[in-house]
């Protein structure tokens, strides 16, 4: 613990960042998460200078050289091409993806940069979505509160899934027409809105109970007094007080988002051609599972790697930003409990 | 408790009507394109849409529409139209398998996961304990969709153990049936296992501290007697519960994209191959039932959870 003197020496966020970097599993994972990421920035290069290919790109009847020996990148039975590593001068390093010869590790890194996103996006757009409504419905009050909380309540106790599953297809065939807001049946802000608006009641809920235990804090009735209008309480006294918890969940909404988003990418409902994921890539690898086990395996292990980062970060953060915090079961699995109990279900998601 | 049953019904009728709002919203409001066109079905000829167009009523009012859809949902009229089957008779045709899956997966999952919580609260900061710690946040972690191929390429492929999948109805061989299930059984289990070994043990850690653990002791019962009788059995209300929502969630959920990937004939395989194929009815059937059966679900286990523990249905009504 540290002592009353460096406390008041340093402020919050620098002890916070202490207790952070102390924790060397979340420090490790952050590492492989910033691995990812890089991973998936460098698309572009690998796919300029070291395939020489784009990830759409087929190569149905080609023929590659490696180690001086010509082969088929999709053979006559329509297998495709193993993993070459750099056999080919870093060709079909993961080999192809199916009968249509795309390159797999080109497919991996801009898959990646579509699944994370997704991901990122949704879980933007919810948790900018769920502080609104939980300042609204903890600091209002009444009717606003009612409507509000209801709502959630409703969303929460809804099979997610399945339902985001029909409106992703449904969307997916006919496109969306909204006011202004048109989107043809294969745009990436179909699945963005889907999964963002499911999970609002994630974040929200926590954060409208956070909002109204503020609200009967000294600072929020001295502001009141001072004269501050209702949204500059709320977004000026409130929301600083609520930066923890914003983030903490950020991280972690990150990582269900990009569950969700291989879900229904995997069943067909999310992520639409000529778009890809990693979610849409283990569902063209899982068809030559029996040959190719890697084609279906290694994204879901990049989507498995990924979300276990986040989650461990996210537990992290949630320790060192609220080192008192009773709550010491793990923050991801608490966000399961508290679905699970109330109905709906993280559990539920994939 | 009249009062919370009756509570708790009218809430689950008005999610039950906001489902089927959003469903018709979804498929028939939203859509740029024409809805009968959607419905019918990417090949389908201008006949057809025109027949679909006039059948559901395209050209009334919002209300009428509506009405008519839900007519269409419980009075077996939604059918897929290429070719025509009737979608309430091939969810019915299918729903044996899918229960065999989430039933089966769901016995595995108790079973070993309320053993495994009971071990590692009897003896709490062991080694079993920290050893499910990670087994937990693994079964989070790990997607479905990592879990089963990786299962099928090591237990099917490779040691050929199990066959990779598939249905066999249990009338027709219960032992390949079961054989053929092990590996969905165990993957579905898998991802819950961790979970529920850890509700349990944090459960029994706190009922070990009330009043009646101590009188229970005082009075010379045997540790064991305490365990099982006295901490076990209140332990055990909140899982059941949990229970109750996992499995309407799993079979919404995670069931579907396992039927997928081990191609068990099920319900869920029933709404991936429509998605792939964009066909929309079978996908307004799936999602419309499955949608009932978990909220009604859900709302039977919350009354179930308020008979067996009475602060939940007076703390209901003291609130107001």
């Amino acid at each position: 613990m540290p002592t009353q003197e460096a406390s008041a020496e340093r402020g919050p966020w620098a002890l916070a960042l202490r207790r952070f970097l102390r924790n060397r599993l979340a420090v490790a994972f952050l590492g492989v998460f910033v691995l990812i990421v890089l991973f998936v920035l460098a698309a572009p290069l690998w796919a300029e200078h070291v395939a020489e290919t784009g990830p759409n790109q087929t190569h149905t009847v080609e023929q590659i050289t490696v180690d001086g020996e010509k082969r088929d990148v999709v053979s006559v039975e329509g297998k495709p091409i193993g993993p070459q590593w750099f056999g080919a001068g870093g060709k079909f390093f993961l080999g192809a993806d199916s009968r249509l010869g795309r390159d797999e590790m080109v497919r991996l890194m801009y898959g990646g940069r579509v699944s994370l996103l997704v991901g990122i996006s949704a879980a933007l757009l919810s948790v900018a979505l769920a502080v609104i409504l939980g300042l609204l419905s903890g600091y209002l009050g009444g009717r606003t509160d009612a409507v509000i909380a209801r709502t959630l309540d409703a969303i929460w106790s809804l099979p997610v899934f399945l339902i985001g599953l029909a409106v992703g297809i449904a969307l997916a065939v006919g496109g969306l027409e909204l006011g202004p807001l048109k989107l043809s049946g294969g745009s990436l802000l179909i699945p963005i809105l889907i999964i963002s608006i499911f999970t609002v009641p994630y974040t929200a809920r926590p954060i409208r109970g956070q909002v109204l235990a503020l609200s009967r804090k000294e600072f929020v009735e001295a502001a009141v007094a001072q004269g501050a209008g209702p949204l500059r309480v709320m977004f000026g006294e409130i929301l600083p007080n609520l930066a923890s918890t914003i983030i903490v969940f950020f991280t972690l909404m990150i990582a269900n988002s990009m569950i969700f988003e291989a879900g229904l990418s995997f069943l067909g409902a999310g992520v639409q051609s000529p778009n890809s994921s990693w979610g849409t890539m283990i569902s063209v690898g899982e068809e030559l599972l029996n040959i190719q086990p890697l084609l279906a395996i290694l994204p879901g292990a990049m989507i498995m790697l990924t979300v276990l980062s986040l989650n461990i970060i996210g537990d992290a953060l949630r320790d060192a930003l609220d080192p008192r915090g009773k709550a010491r079961m793990d923050a991801a699995l608490q966000l399961e409990a508290q679905a699970g109990a109330t109905g709906d279900g993280a559990a539920v998601l994939p | 408790m009249t009062r919370f049953v009756v509570r708790r019904l009218f809430g689950m009728a008005v999610v039950l009507f906001a489902v089927s709002v959003i469903v018709f919203v979804v498929f028939m409001v939203l859509p740029q394109q024409n809805p009968a066109q959607s419905l019918a079905g990417k090949n389908a000829t201008p006949l057809l849409v025109e027949n679909i167009e006039e059948e559901w009523g395209f050209d009334r009012s919002l209300p009428a529409q509506y009405a008519t859809m839900m007519k269409k949902v419980f009075t077996g009229g939604l059918v897929q139209y290429e070719p025509r089957i009737a979608v309430d008779d091939e969810i019915v045709k299918r729903m044996p398998a899918t229960f065999s899956l989430t039933i089966g997966a769901a016995v595995i999952w108790l079973f070993f996961g309320l053993l495994l919580g009971y071990l590692s609260a009897i003896r709490a900061g062991g080694w079993l304990d920290r050893i499910l710690t990670g087994v937990s946040i693994a079964g989070i972690s790990i997607p479905v969709f990592l879990l089963a191929p990786v299962m099928i390429f090591i237990f099917a492929n490779q040691l050929e153990m199990f066959p990779n999948g598939q249905y066999v109805p249990f009338g027709e061989d219960p032992f390949e049936w079961a054989n053929h299930l092990i590996l969905p059984w165990v993957t579905l289990a898998i991802l819950a296992i961790g979970f529920y070994s850890r509700v349990l043990r944090s459960n029994m850690l706190d009922v070990m501290n009330e009043d009646y653990v101590r009188t229970a002791r005082a009075k010379g019962l045997s540790e064991r007697r305490v365990m099982t009788r006295h901490v076990l059995r209140n332990s055990l209300i909140p899982v059941i519960t949990l229970f109750g929502l996992d499995f309407g969630a799993t079979i919404a959920g995670t069931a579907i994209i396992t039927e997928a990937i081990y191609d068990i004939n099920g319900v869920g395989l029933y709404a991936a191959e429509a998605v792939e194929k964009f066909e929309l009815p079978p996908i307004m059937g799936v999602t419309l039932y499955g949608a009932f059966f978990v909220v009604l679900m859900n709302a039977l286990v919350d009354i179930f959870y308020a008979y067996l523990d009475p602060r939940v249905r007076l703390g209901e009504s003291a609130t107001e």
